[in-house]
């Protein structure tokens, strides 16, 4: 027994010390958006002490660097994604029910073309995908989500279905008899049964379509338009100099939300991320 | 009488064809149907604009095939896959196994392998790129001047971002083993490692698999990372005056053919593109073949 005690200690202390090296990447962004430029790259994992303090200067320099400012990018961001996520979750979950309930020739062929578009890389439809959705003037924050509303849907149908096939179907039969048309009946009631899948596929399609970088890039009129990660992509392209320390200042903004939203959150993302793993 | 009942509703619910089934069917047209179809046939076409595309068969394909740059790029993506899966996979189930062992402080520790997930491939890159530059300079060296610093730095980022998901399914699939089996076991004097390996991993097989193909077709499909991190650099310029990037991946060479300088390249590009969906979606059809038979035996 006293063997044991001493083997899980043993792994404790490894694991915490491999926790520590896992969180010094997000520290090395912390450090060095406080640092003068010029020193970012030859004293990368030195505080920002003395004449390397650059003090909040990286945070204010950041919000016009590259031409476009940041928090206009963010504003897109934020549009973009809870436009879409909402999109995704209202349409494809009545979509699935419908596919589920009626379970007809129409509904197992879309339902096959979902899981089909599961497999299909983006590159194989970014070119003709980026001149239709120009075409539909889908090319703007407020229309893209129609775009995602339509990549995104594979996934979302295909837990949605398996989620619906396995609620009884007698709730549904009370709710008729009640008096409650289709339409009642899957927003009163299957939607709150459908509560736990709903958590999981937001979340999936919200670190989707947040983290998306070609898409919008494609789409988008990137003069106008930027999402947080084109802006990032933009801060070394086309500028000329790289300014590292207002490079990280923004990396630095743009992580903290990600990670506030994560400790928040865990407990679904990990019980998300997991369903949607198994079946993906 | 049971029967007509449960018709009822499946009836009126058909009805509303158009309110439930519509928007996503019209979208998803939009978004995958058409530009899948669209994407087939222009790879049989030459093409600067849609609407002036031109028939001329399998020739984009030949010229796919022939080029070296999308060669490389197969080669370099398939051993970067590999590779990555082999690693992020050791030690996804290694950290698992040990969390699953009633060890103090695992859900801090789960917490935090998990938190790289979250962050976006661009910024990964980013961060990344700084860190081993930071190293590197020492050395008066960066990672865009060697094609093997770019390798194992985006292994090193991949192994960072992908361990603590992978872990996840792990864990999942460790919890799941029935814990009278293990103590069956060592009451007939099974030895730590015996129960690991003839009772642990056999039982959670199917977790290693699914690892294993998510790990595969992340690392075919791996874009981002490897635009932000290197890009592609360092290049060899070859004898024709053409360049092999030699971190390229295959992804981000089909967009580099799309939007690269050689505006007359579109037609290829879609035709590797073409390619490119042929490989991964191999490998998903062998991944649920690969499901369904172990299911069936279970």
């Amino acid at each position: 027994m006293k063997k044991d005690i001493i083997g899980k200690t043993i792994y404790s202390v490894v694991l915490a010390f491999v926790c520590i090296i896992w969180v010094l990447p997000v520290l090395a962004v912390v450090i060095n958006s406080f640092k003068v430029n010029t020193f970012v790259k030859t004293n990368t994992f030195d505080l920002p002490t003395g004449e390397m303090n650059a003090g909040f200067s990286n945070f204010v320099n950041g919000m016009t660097f590259g031409n476009y400012p940041f928090f206009k990018s963010v504003l897109y961001s934020v549009v973009i994604t809870v436009l879409s996520v909402g999109l995704i979750l209202l349409f494809t979950s009545m979509a699935a029910w419908y596919i589920a309930r009626v379970d007809n020739m129409i509904c197992k062929i879309v339902y096959f073309l979902c899981v089909f578009s599961m497999v299909v890389p983006f590159q194989m439809v970014m070119f003709t995908l980026s001149k239709t959705a120009d075409k539909l003037k889908l090319n703007t924050p407020f229309t893209i989500p129609i775009v995602y509303l339509g990549f995104g849907a594979g996934l979302a149908i295909f837990m949605f279905v398996g989620f619906v096939k396995s609620i009884p179907l007698e709730i549904e039969e009370a709710a008729a008899i009640d008096g409650c048309g289709p339409i009642g009946t899957y927003f009163m009631v299957v939607v709150h049964m459908l509560k736990p899948t709903l958590i999981s596929v937001g979340i999936l399609e919200l670190m989707w379509v947040w983290n998306d970088y070609l898409l919008p890039y494609l789409v988008l009129d990137i003069n106008e338009y930027r999402t947080i990660p084109i802006h990032i992509q933009y801060l070394k392209g086309s500028y000329g100099t790289v300014d590292l320390g207002a490079t990280m200042a923004l990396i630095l903004l743009s992580i903290i939300p990600v990670i506030i939203f994560y400790f928040a959150c865990q407990k679904y993302i990990i019980k998300g991320v997991a369903a949607g793993a198994v079946k993906g | 009488m049971n029967k007509t009942r449960s018709k009822t509703p499946k009836e009126s619910i058909k009805k509303h064809f158009l309110l439930f089934m519509g928007p996503v069917l019209a979208a998803f047209i939009i978004g995958f149907v058409w530009p899948f179809i669209q994407g087939i046939y222009l790879s049989f076409c030459k093409f600067r604009l849609i609407k002036d595309a031109e028939f001329i068969g399998f020739s984009n394909y030949g010229k796919a095939f022939s080029d070296a740059s999308f060669r490389y790029s197969f080669d370099y993506t398939a051993v970067f896959a590999v590779v990555s899966l082999v690693l992020i996979n050791v030690l996804a189930f290694t950290v698992a196994y040990i969390l699953t062992q009633n060890i103090k402080g695992s859900n801090l520790f789960r917490t935090v392998f998990f938190m790289p997930n979250l962050i976006g491939g661009i910024v990964l890159g980013y961060i990344w790129a700084m860190i081993f530059d930071g190293i590197l300079s020492r050395y008066s060296t960066s990672i865009l001047l060697e094609t093997k610093y770019g390798f194992w730095g985006l292994i090193i980022l991949m192994i960072w971002q992908q361990v603590g998901y992978m872990m996840i399914i792990y864990i999942a699939g460790l919890q799941a083993v029935p814990d009278d089996m293990i103590e069956a076991a060592s009451i007939d004097g099974a030895s730590r490692s015996q129960i690991l390996f003839r009772i642990t991993i056999p039982n959670v097989m199917p977790s290693i698999t699914i690892c294993s193909f998510l790990g595969l077709t992340n690392g075919f499909k791996l874009f981002d990372q490897n635009l932000a991190l290197t890009g592609g650099q360092p290049f060899i310029i070859q004898p024709d005056g053409s360049a092999i990037k030699t971190t390229e991946m295959m992804a981000l060479n089909i967009f580099n053919t799309f939007y690269g300088s050689n505006k007359s390249a579109t037609g290829v590009a879609q035709a590797k593109a073409v390619l490119f969906f042929i490989l991964v979606a191999g490998l998903g059809l062998l991944q649920l073949a690969y499901t369904r038979k172990r299911e069936v035996q279970q």
